[in-house]
């Protein structure tokens, strides 16, 4: 399991289209893809989840990968929040 | 029969009824044995494969038809067919519970319509509606219903539904349809601005229109009004037919001038500019016909957040802008927050009376790193367009002096570290202080430019809320003390070889404009949709007569007077 904490940047926050972004690149990998806000813990595949996290601008995330091809599915997700234009 | 509703999406539409009620599903809970369950299952998911084809269809109709922004929303509903937490919670349901898949459907659907709801987010709220929709189209499979034929009608229809969901807005055939009515909605639900997007009138809100109205019956929409009339007496329906005739001539006329510059008949250039509030409608003014942007509100930058926008975050916002732009001037209005509009991280005291108040350029002043902050974006910005700066609410010199002060300091500041800039960039202040429209001939040494905000002069001038219905009497832009304000203003800065400019309602106020034009106002800006009623305007007005027109309608001695002799004199 990898993990890493990530601060939003995207000025709309982890909403409409970067939650979808994030959905469809989360949804492309084997393994398990989490996100923790404070004590909420979310599935990375799952768009009402993304969307219920309701993440802001400047606010920390804990992104967790557990299972196949981890490493790589790290890299990429870590892009897509950390983009501030999506 | 007349019935009023919201004005959605303006227009006069006239056709017959297609009614579309509510789909009343019935969803029964029925307790299954433990060797259907597995083939509930099943069918469960062929429903929702189904319904994820048909969304597909959708949204390739819906961008050749509308847009492909607008066909984004069924690749999200798609996606929540697709959701784990969503799809996986009914077939765990399913299996957990032995019960059938609709009522799994309907009890995993209220329990996150429950969660999008109660969220403070206007985002989270309008999402529900796509969540109720794509769960409609998984338990209409579920219960094999058919949608219902729509009713043979000859001619132009008009849409009469319940609510229209994103799935019936991309099924509308604009061929027939020619406007639309709904029970719900308000101005910024999803119909309206759909409605607004594709140019169809539509009235909403109007509580049980479904109930009132047959297939077939004659309807006029009025989505300038927001009136709707069924089945109209002749009487009424020549007057409509009328109506539509002159709309259409008129919105031709119109969209002749976007690219023309706004020129009176005796040859004088005014600058017709439009008042923006985020960086997205850039766009829209200029295909408004827009010749400038005369007010970019930042408030939206600092507002629905916890802490201050950063510079970078501020300096690509107003590049944008002025990118969009190009040689076209942009005004940017530093910071008008404080009183009533509040920034929880300000953590400002409640006033008794914020207007007031500690707002504005008094807060700017005050607390000078966060003024400074945001100079230093909006000159970087100036590198990429045609930016000028201005301050809002000052009432005196002195505070004019002192912003100044701190745009010097901050210019020098960037000269030191080789960041270019514009070194010319144009300063003007907002006159809306009547103190300030007093001292203007003092002010006009200091600034560029002037821009009348008649919103707040009209309200400190009168003493008169403008948010109070009691004292709205009072509230009105041709009080003849405040046209001697203006008048006052312009020649001040006249004298000086300055500009002046308007971003309050009264510039794209009809009977306004060629008062304005009389006395001398160069630049009109107002919300973008105005601008090509205002050139069609201003082009027919001699500036020598409106002059005249001027001058007299300073010694009327009401509000009232004014307006019927503008239209006497100018409207005929």
């Amino acid at each position: 399991m990898l993990t890493k904490t990530i601060t939003i940047k995207n000025p709309s926050g982890l909403h409409a289209r970067p939650a979808t972004a994030f959905v469809q690149k989360a949804s492309a990998y084997p393994c398990n893809v989490n996100l923790i806000k404070g004590s909420k813990k979310i599935n990375g595949k799952s768009i009402m989840g993304l969307m219920t996290l309701a993440a802001k601008q400047g606010e920390e995330l804990i992104l967790e990968v557990d299972g196949p091809e981890e490493e790589v599915a790290l890299d990429e997700l870590t892009k897509v929040l950390e983009a501030e234009h999506l | 029969m007349e019935r009023t509703g919201i004005a959605a999406a303006p227009g006069i539409a006239i056709g017959r009824a297609i009614v579309k009620k509510e789909e009343n599903m019935e969803i029964v809970r029925r307790s299954l044995e433990p060797n259907q369950i597995s083939l509930e299952v099943e069918r469960f998911k062929d429903c929702v494969q189904q319904a994820i084809l048909e969304l597909a269809e959708l949204k390739e109709i819906t961008e050749k038809k509308v847009g492909e922004e607008e066909a984004k929303i069924f690749e999200a509903q798609q996606l929540f067919l697709q959701d784990p937490e969503f799809v996986g919670a009914i077939e765990n349901m399913i299996e957990a519970e032995h019960i059938n898949a609709e009522a799994a459907t309907q009890s995993v659907r209220d329990q996150f319509l429950a969660i999008f709801e109660s969220m403070e987010n206007e985002y989270m709220r309008e999402r529900s509606a796509d969540l109720r929709d794509v769960s409609q189209r998984i338990l209409r499979h579920l219960l094999s219903i058919t949608q219902n034929e729509t009713a043979v009608v000859d001619g132009p229809q008009i849409l009469v539904v319940h609510d229209l969901t994103p799935s019936d807005t991309a099924k509308l055939d604009l061929s027939i349809t020619r406007g639309f009515a709904t029970d719900i909605g308000g101005r910024t639900s999803h119909s309206a601005i759909m409605a607004r997007t594709m140019g169809i009138p539509a009235v909403v809100g109007l509580s049980n229109v479904t109930e009132e109205v047959s297939d077939g019956d004659l309807i006029i929409v009025d989505g300038s009004t927001g009136n709707i009339h069924i089945r109209p007496e002749p009487v009424v329906l020549q007057e409509y037919e009328d109506k539509l005739r002159d709309f259409q001539l008129r919105q031709e006329t119109l969209a002749k001038l976007i690219h023309q510059s706004t020129m009176t008949r005796d040859g004088r250039h005014v600058e017709l500019a439009a008042n923006i509030g985020n960086p997205s409608d850039a766009e829209s003014a200029i295909s408004h016909g827009a010749e400038a942007i005369g007010l970019f509100r930042t408030e939206f930058l600092y507002m629905g957040r916890d802490d201050f926008p950063s510079e970078e975050e501020q300096f690509a916002s107003y590049k944008s802008v002025l990118e969009t732009m190009g040689n076209k001037p942009v005004i940017i209005r530093t910071l008008d927050i404080g009183g009533d509009k509040e920034l929880p991280y300000l953590n400002l005291p409640e006033e008794l009376n914020p207007f007031l108040g500690y707002r504005a350029i008094r807060l700017c002043l005050d607390q000078t790193e966060l003024f400074k902050t945001q100079l230093r974006a909006l000159l970087r910005s100036s590198a990429y367009g045609n930016l000028r700066i201005m301050y809002p609410m000052i009432a005196t010199l002195d505070e004019l002096r002192k912003a100044n002060q701190v745009l010097s300091e901050v210019k020098q500041e960037l000269v030191d570290k080789n960041i270019s800039f514009n070194h010319e960039v144009q300063v003007g202040i907002m006159i809306e202080v009547p103190a300030a429209a007093l001292v203007a001939d003092q002010l006009a040494k200091h600034v560029d430019f002037f821009s009348i905000g008649t919103n707040d002069l009209i309200q400190y001038t009168m003493a008169a809320d403008r948010m109070n219905p009691q004292v709205s009497y009072l509230y009105d832009p041709f009080n003849p003390s405040l046209l001697r304000l203006i008048q006052m203003v312009i020649i001040a800065a006249h004298r000086e070889g300055k500009w002046v400019g308007m971003c309050g309602e009264m510039a794209g106020e009809k009977l306004a404009i060629p008062i304005l034009l009389g006395l001398g106002l160069d630049e009109f800006s107002m919300g973008a949709s105005s601008i090509l009623q205002a050139r069609h305007l201003i082009k027919q007005l001699d500036s020598q007569k409106m002059a005249k027109i001027a001058e007299h309608v300073l010694t009327l001695s009401s509000g009232q007077e004014i307006k019927d002799y503008i239209q006497q004199e100018v409207m005929r």
